[in-house]
């Protein structure tokens, strides 16, 4: 059977897991920014917090994601099947990821910018979102990139708890002795990759009119 | 720890009573069993990787040659899952392979055809991040370091072995590093495969009988919690090594204590030359 048969035959059930793996993926990646933003400013701010900030991020990412899924229902009170598990271990590991990017993002702002800023009357408080984020946005959004990237492909391990998304394809795959379905899981799962981070990039773009500007 | 709620049987209470039963760590399906074909299956992957990864990324940096296929090809790698990757060449590649080759200890008899595509993966996952670093490495080593190199006669191949390579050595490490837990993590996730072991075997075989006071979730949690402990300390290890390895001069270590003038650029890469 080819792969588009195969997707003919099951789209509720593809569609549904396509749906929820988006989720899976999405949520934490807004979470994680969310979280890492004020850690990272921390970083940047005091100098001193920088190594152990991110020193504890970079521990958070050696946790392998099966390890997180099993460990979070023990801690979280949750059942094995629930998709929060899934979704808190990947909100950790974005968090584990953007803190350090944050960080040197708002490292990236050069003095002068900031002295301009200041001088112009800017308060630090205007300053942090109307001139520091914004030049630290390259900066963010790549690593957000590589979180989202991930995020996607990551999410697929969680068939192995028997969370149904994407990934549950691949079991499928395995207990039907078939190629079929992991293909298609792969190809889905890629795609999906690939369409995240093309969301993001356009999002930059948007985020960033003067690289633009100066480059015409 | 009596912090899980214990009405759905997940108690990490049950937790440290399997962890204090010695069966449990010395038994033939024990830890130290898995946790020891865990630390022999990334072992493996890494020597390969490097083995093909460490001269490629070399050659790639070297000559500037194919910098944007290898940037490409390490990106396309992360959006690719693990878990399809492994259950793709399992069902694919295994039943191609008839060698009943055994190792003592390590692959057990009628378990070769699922550890070699397992090794395979492991492999082109601890390829990338040691493939770019090393190139990059190479990359940021100051040209006029490598001018001053050739200036005083080395060959294209002096340049790489003495310049060079000592120079990317801490990029190379922390791919290294980064690589090593990437095929930590994987292979729990490869004990999908049948017949494998490492430490991901505890954890999927528990799946099925998770109420199971013995191989259920205590099992699983413990094994999860070995495997975290081996990724902290394996990274810790490589941090060790690289401190051993890496040239002082290029460490900084040495420019800090001497107090030199600071009219000289790079002024690591600089003694590492005049000790070469």
């Amino acid at each position: 059977m080819n792969v588009w048969d195969y997707f003919r035959d099951h789209q509720n059930d593809v569609l549904h897991w396509t749906w929820t793996t988006v989720w899976l993926a999405a949520v934490p990646l807004v979470a994680g920014l969310v979280i890492a933003l004020p850690i990272g400013w921390l970083a940047n701010r005091f100098r001193w917090t920088y190594p152990p900030l991110v020193t504890a991020a970079g521990l958070l990412y050696t946790i392998p994601s099966l390890v997180l899924f099993v460990v979070l229902p023990g801690l979280l009170g949750t059942k094995t099947l629930d998709p929060v598990n899934v979704a808190v271990a990947l909100t950790v590991y974005t968090v584990a990821l953007l803190v350090r990017v944050v960080a040197d993002g708002l490292a990236s702002v050069s003095a002068t910018t900031l002295s301009a800023a200041s001088a112009m009357g800017y308060t630090n408080r205007q300053r942090l979102f109307a001139v520091e984020l914004p030049i630290a946005v390259p900066v963010i959004g790549a690593g957000l990139r590589v979180a989202a990237v991930s995020n996607v492909s990551l999410v697929s391990v969680a068939s192995l708890l028997g969370v149904a998304q994407l990934g549950t394809l691949f079991t499928e795959g395995s207990q039907l002795n078939s190629l079929t379905p992991i293909l298609l899981g792969l190809i889905m799962i890629v795609a999906l990759a690939l369409l995240f981070d093309g969301v993001i990039l356009v999002a930059m773009r948007m985020l960033t009119p003067w690289q633009r500007a100066v480059r015409s | 720890m009596a912090l899980a709620s214990s009405d759905n049987g997940l108690d990490f209470g049950r937790v440290s009573v399997w962890l204090n039963d010695p069966a449990n760590w010395w038994g033939p399906n024990g830890l130290l069993v898995h946790l020891r074909e865990h630390v022999y299956y990334t072992l493996i992957a890494v020597v390969i990787a490097l083995i093909i990864a460490l001269p490629l990324g070399l050659w790639v940096g070297h000559t500037g040659h194919g910098v944007v296929a290898v940037a490409g090809l390490a990106n396309g790698l992360r959006a690719v899952p693990s878990l399809g990757f492994v259950v793709l060449l399992v069902i694919w590649l295994s039943p191609k392979i008839h060698a009943s080759t055994t190792i003592p200890g390590l692959v057990p008899t009628g378990s070769f055809q699922y550890f070699v595509p397992v090794e395979i993966v492991l492999v082109v996952l601890a390829i990338p991040p040691i493939l770019t670093n090393t190139y990059a490495g190479v990359q940021n080593v100051d040209p006029a370091v490598r001018d001053a190199a050739k200036g005083m006669g080395m060959t294209g191949s002096q340049v790489v072995r003495k310049v060079e390579f000592p120079n990317a050595l801490p990029l190379i490490m922390s791919g290294i590093r980064s690589a090593t837990l990437q095929v930590i993590a994987t292979a729990t996730v490869a004990a999908y495969a049948p017949f494998l072991g490492g430490l991901g075997r505890l954890i999927l075989d528990g799946v099925d009988v998770i109420n199971d006071p013995h191989s259920g979730y205590p099992a699983m949690v413990s094994a999860g919690i070995l495997v975290a402990v081996l990724a902290v300390v394996a990274d810790l290890v490589l941090i060790g090594l690289e401190r051993v390895v890496v040239s002082p001069g290029v460490s900084g270590r040495v420019a800090r204590r001497r107090a030199r003038p600071t009219a000289i650029p790079a002024g690591g890469a600089v003694v590492e030359l005049a000790e070469a």
